[in-house]
């Protein structure tokens, strides 16, 4: 990894207290993250499992192995993957969307800032609650009546949280909800970035809105896209609070994701090296995203 | 013509997308004021987003019907020490490595970018045994202790740090001042954005914590609000006005805290993202 110099005069500190600076820090990060990490390699590789009569002992690859062939961890992973493949690209659109629209010289941009970000601050275990009403079955629901206005009676109401086909689709627009705030405020940023110039001048040549777009808004923009769209990607893979509180996980494992079935295996179950195993095939999938990301956009920093 | 048309337009769609986007506080903050029966028998009509029968009486049954204000004190507590022991110590180390050049800095920086990326999930599993080995469960040190020390927190100090200007520091060091002084009495007060940047990040990442709590408390006199909320939520009878209700009163501080440093908290995101 590269690492950058010092500040240009930078100080000759006595070591002392230069480590003394960063000792709390330091210790903190080893004891309560690097420490763990470590062992949840390590406890992947054994059969760890609390109030099992065979002693801990090494297993290699075994826990993978299980994993692999277990239709329900495939189906949670294959969960964190149709959620992400959804959320990512429809919620990226619509922050843009907002993004646009707000980077417009309006004078009521603060005001509507605001209000797009309000659901940003509401905790997701309270976002979880409030849509499961949203979500209530029967014609009373809210969704289910707005469905069956906008259909004009034709919609049957639906148990949304309850119908296989249907809950993660529900979990996904939650989220949707909640997040989209967050990532048009980072684009709405990107967006003032971009210099007016190159809006100038293409106005100059008789560009049109369209072709403005296309040819100077998102290439501006593309490193920031880059970056919600992954970490938007990070987050629908750590999915928890919402399984956990709308659908706890199901019905027939319809929406359990890997953090579900970790917490699931490790804590209900006892299954410790296997809780393990699946928090570490979670922070692989997170480390593949963060390189692709580094390489995507190093490659058009050197290119340019 | 065309300018004021272009205008009216955007300003149609913004308030159509924003009355969707509100359309949910809305239900949550009309229900906390409504009997429970009435949440549910309008809940599908737009009678659902007015408070047709205003009263208090949820938020009184919330105080009645579970320790609230434990569960407020703890929240608070516990977000309240994470934002100020990180702040002291995560900012400490970001200036080391900003300004101090000796021996560990290349290691220790590579090892904070490095660790940037590993999220709470991936090391859940074997910190609660670490924890349960050291006796801590079930108390506020558990919740507290291990957020602390935050690498993102420590990269956000460090490139802010960078960027200071090295005169006033120059300045001090003429007059005798060492490096402690230095840090508390003139790096401290010319940062502050960078200290409510970090501190307003934390203090909202740690007011919705969930996953953790839920699996090293067990006991209600340790419990966060969101973990109570989950548990208010299932406590049987299901009523769905104080369950509104309770979720107001978790939310106004945030709301509160947002609505006045608004300008903060957008720059901490924009940090969060473009930095990140």
């Amino acid at each position: 990894m590269r690492v950058p110099p010092a500040s240009a005069s930078s100080t000759l500190a006595p070591p002392a207290i230069a480590w003394a600076f960063v000792l709390p820090a330091a210790l903190g990060l080893g004891v309560f993250l690097a420490l763990p990490f470590l062992l949840s390699f390590g406890l992947s590789l054994t059969n760890l499992r609390l109030g099992s009569p065979l002693p801990m002992e090494f297993v290699g690859l075994e826990q993978y192995r299980r994993l692999g062939a277990d239709p329900v961890f495939r189906q949670a992973l294959l969960n964190n993957a149709v959620f992400a493949a959804v959320v990512v690209p429809v919620q990226t659109a619509l922050a843009l969307a907002l993004a646009l629209l707000l980077n417009q010289p309006l004078r009521a941009r603060p005001l509507f800032r605001t209000l797009f970000f309000i659901p940003v601050v509401f905790p997701l275990s309270l976002v979880s609650v409030v849509w499961v009403l949203i979500y209530a079955p029967g014609p009373n629901g809210l969704f289910n009546a707005l469905l069956e206005r906008l259909t004009f009676g034709a919609w049957t109401p639906h148990d949304f949280l309850h119908d296989p086909r249907w809950a993660l689709p529900a979990i996904m627009l939650t989220s949707i909800w909640q997040g989209t705030g967050f990532q048009m405020v980072i684009l709405l940023a990107g967006l003032q970035g971009i210099p007016n110039t190159l809006y100038e001048a293409a106005a100059i040549d008789g560009a049109g809105a369209w072709a403005r777009f296309w040819h100077i808004t998102l290439p501006g923009l593309r490193n920031t896209l880059i970056f919600v769209a992954l970490m938007t990607t990070i987050l629908a893979f750590r999915l928890f609070d919402q399984v956990q509180i709308m659908t706890h996980g199901g019905p027939r494992n319809a929406t359990t994701t890997l953090m579900f079935e970790a917490v699931q295996a490790a804590f209900a179950r006892q299954q410790v090296a296997r809780g393990a195993a699946i928090t570490v095939v979670l922070f692989l999938v997170v480390l593949a995203l963060t390189l692709l990301q580094r390489r995507i956009t190093r490659e058009r920093r050197e290119g340019e | 013509m065309r300018h004021a048309f272009a205008q009216m337009l955007a300003y149609t769609a913004l308030a159509a997308l924003a009355l969707l986007f509100l359309a949910p506080v809305l239900l949550m903050l009309a229900g906390s004021l409504k009997s429970d029966e009435r949440v549910l028998v309008e809940a599908g009509s737009l009678a659902a987003f007015f408070p047709t029968d205003a009263s208090l009486q949820n938020y009184r049954d919330v105080f009645h019907r579970v320790a609230f204000s434990c569960y407020l004190f703890n929240s608070l507590f516990i977000s309240g020490a994470i934002v100020a022991l990180g702040l002291v110590v995560n900012s400490l180390a970001g200036y080391a490595l900003a300004r101090f050049e000796w021996g560990g800095r290349r290691v220790l920086l590579a090892a904070v970018l490095a660790i940037l990326i590993i999220p709470l999930e991936a090391i859940a599993v074997p910190l609660f045994y670490e924890v349960t080995l050291l006796g801590w469960r079930d108390s506020y040190m558990v919740q507290i202790l291990p957020f602390v020390a935050n690498a993102f927190a420590v990269y956000l100090f460090y490139t802010f740090f960078l960027d200071l200007p090295h005169e006033l520091e120059d300045a001090a060091r003429v007059d005798g001042a060492g490096p402690w002084r230095i840090f508390f009495y003139i790096i401290v007060p010319n940062s502050r954005p960078a200290f409510a940047t970090v501190g307003i990040l934390t203090f909202l990442t740690q007011w919705g914590t969930f996953l953790w709590p839920l699996l090293v408390t067990t006991t209600e006199e340790v419990r966060p609000l969101p973990l109570a909320l989950a548990y208010f939520y299932t406590l049987p009878p299901l009523q769905w006005g104080d369950i509104f209700a309770f979720g107001t009163l978790m939310v106004a501080p945030v709301l509160v805290i947002f609505l006045l440093f608004q300008h903060w908290f957008v720059r901490s995101v924009v940090a969060a993202g473009l930095k990140g």
